[in-house]
């Protein structure tokens, strides 16, 4: 502060950056295609919704190139809300995520729904004024993202399926994966940190702490309020719903539901009370039986 | 920010054994109780009414606040928030928090805010900032898609102000704050509210 009272400020810095996952967290953010979408999600208790042209399910069932949305419709969607605006760029593709931060979004989802634009290189989200959330199947993947400048971590699950094996698998692997780190001694740490493939510096941070260092939400799957509760009990700080709500019977009641079982994720007669009468869930696909090229979550490294 | 530990912000010391009510519908709220705890002091989260029983302060985090709006609607919150406040129980509330306190909400305090008063997410930042009431030199302070109080009451003090807008204000038992003393590891504030001596 100088001598006339006026403040310096420090815009885009790490810690504004992942405080606005902090600020997500206990909430759910939905997957939303048009403006009216949005508004809906707003108003059943979304804590920020995730602008985009097809929801997953509707990618993989037709197929081709999933690339960035028309700005014109996340800007439709900024206008519609005042809740914070996600938008998804494809993994490697840094001019879209350039464009997303032109149109001030709120937070840009490097995410393996889209088509990869890169084989080998994800997005340099240190160079973005615009937090990034990346998703991650273990441990290495999402301290490689963090690492590249990630400031919020999703796992990936198994998106626009509506089975939610994959999401705890990769929730569940993220977490043993931290438990172990705490147990490792300093030369070990070292040798861990060559194993996960991931910088020496935050794995001994995450070896003291016992958590990210960044907000961890769970991602891919989700389609009931049960399954809410089940990611966040097993340590998800939040939920991504992508395909789970609008491609559902009764978008808005199923919205709050999941909502209200998110807040409550530790009392199942909450649970039981938001899960009855929400018609029918997601057309959903089980994930062991779709083939390799049409998994998503292998997509990144 | 270099500064004495366990130094309490009016000269006393909290008391240790202090149970404080962190409203946990959605938002940062255990970052407040890290905070609480750290102090000394007994951090609840407060989902229901229930949960309401027995505190001795109350902490609103930051979080959305159309989120906390339906949670406190849903839960049947809003009368109860209000008893307890009424009752001269201190409380603090941080960004979303200063929010849900104001005229438009729970109706609490004598203002109303502007949400998302700075703009969008690339507008958020740190910036130090001296509060009045605060000594120890200024706080840092973290403003996330922060408010600001847009206009205010005679009985509403104004301890910061960022560009002339008040980001740091108190009401008799309430003090409310635009940025997060919680995110940048700033417990004074958090103290003052400990050190604070409830009415009811």
């Amino acid at each position: 502060m100088d001598e006339n009272g006026h403040t310096s400020r420090d815009e885009a810095t790490f810690t504004v950056k992942a405080g606005l996952a902090e600020m997500l967290k206990g909430g759910v953010i939905m997957d939303v295609v048009t403006p009216e979408q949005a508004k809906i999600a707003e108003d059943a208790g979304a804590a920020a919704v995730m602008a985009l042209e097809r929801v997953p399910a509707d990618i993989r069932r037709d197929g081709g190139v999933a690339r960035m949305s028309d700005p014109e419709m996340i800007q439709g969607i900024q206008e519609a809300v005042t809740i914070p605006v996600m938008a998804k760029a494809r993994i490697g593709h840094f001019v879209e995520a350039q464009v997303l931060e032109a149109l001030e979004v709120d937070y840009i989802d490097e995410s393996e729904v889209l088509t990869p634009a890169d084989e080998a290189n994800h997005i340099d989200k240190w160079a973005f004024n615009v937090p990034v959330v990346c998703g991650a199947t273990n441990l290495g993947e999402a301290l490689r993202r963090i690492g590249e400048g990630a400031a919020m971590i999703r796992s990936k699950g198994e998106a626009g399926t509506g089975d939610i094996v994959n999401a705890v698998t990769h929730l569940r692997k993220i977490r043993s994966e931290i438990r172990r780190l705490a147990t490792l001694d300093d030369a070990e740490l070292a040798t861990a940190a060559k194993n996960l493939q991931s910088p020496l510096h935050l794995v001994r941070q995450i070896a003291q702490d016992g958590r990210l260092p960044v907000v961890l939400f769970c991602a891919g799957g989700i389609a009931t309020p049960a399954d809410a509760a089940l990611v966040m009990q097993l340590g998800a700080e939040g939920v991504f719903v992508g395909s789970g709500i609008f491609k559902s019977e009764d978008p808005e009641r199923r919205a709050r539901a999941i909502v209200e079982a998110t807040t409550h994720y530790q009392d199942p007669a909450r649970i039981a009370a938001a899960s009855g009468g929400l018609g029918q869930p997601m057309v959903s696909l089980e994930s062991s039986k779709l083939e390799a090229e049409q998994l998503l979550a292998p997509r990144g490294w | 920010m270099p500064r004495t530990p366990g130094h309490a912000a009016n000269g006393a010391e909290p008391d240790a054994g202090k149970l404080v009510g962190i409203l946990a519908l959605q938002g940062d709220f255990e970052a407040h109780a890290k905070m609480v705890r750290a102090l000394g002091a007994q951090p609840r989260e407060v989902r229901t009414p229930n949960d309401l029983e027995d505190l001795d302060a109350l902490i609103i985090p930051g979080g959305e606040s159309t989120v906390m709006t339906l949670g406190i609607e849903r839960e049947g919150l809003a009368e109860p928030l209000r008893d307890l406040v009424s009752q001269g129980t201190p409380v603090l509330g941080t960004c979303a928090g200063m929010i849900m306190l104001d005229r438009e909400h729970l109706g609490l305090l004598d203002v109303t805010t502007r949400r998302n008063a700075f703009g969008r997410q690339v507008r958020s930042f740190e910036a130090d900032l001296d509060v009045d009431g605060i000594p120890g030199g200024p706080m840092h302070a973290v403003f996330i898609r922060a408010p600001w109080v847009a206009e205010r009451g005679p009985a509403v003090q104004v301890l910061a102000s960022v560009e002339e807008h008040p980001v740091a204000i108190r009401q008799g038992n309430m003090i409310a704050v635009s940025f997060h003393p919680e995110l940048s590891g700033d417990d004074r504030l958090h103290e003052m509210l400990l050190a604070m001596n409830g009415t009811g």
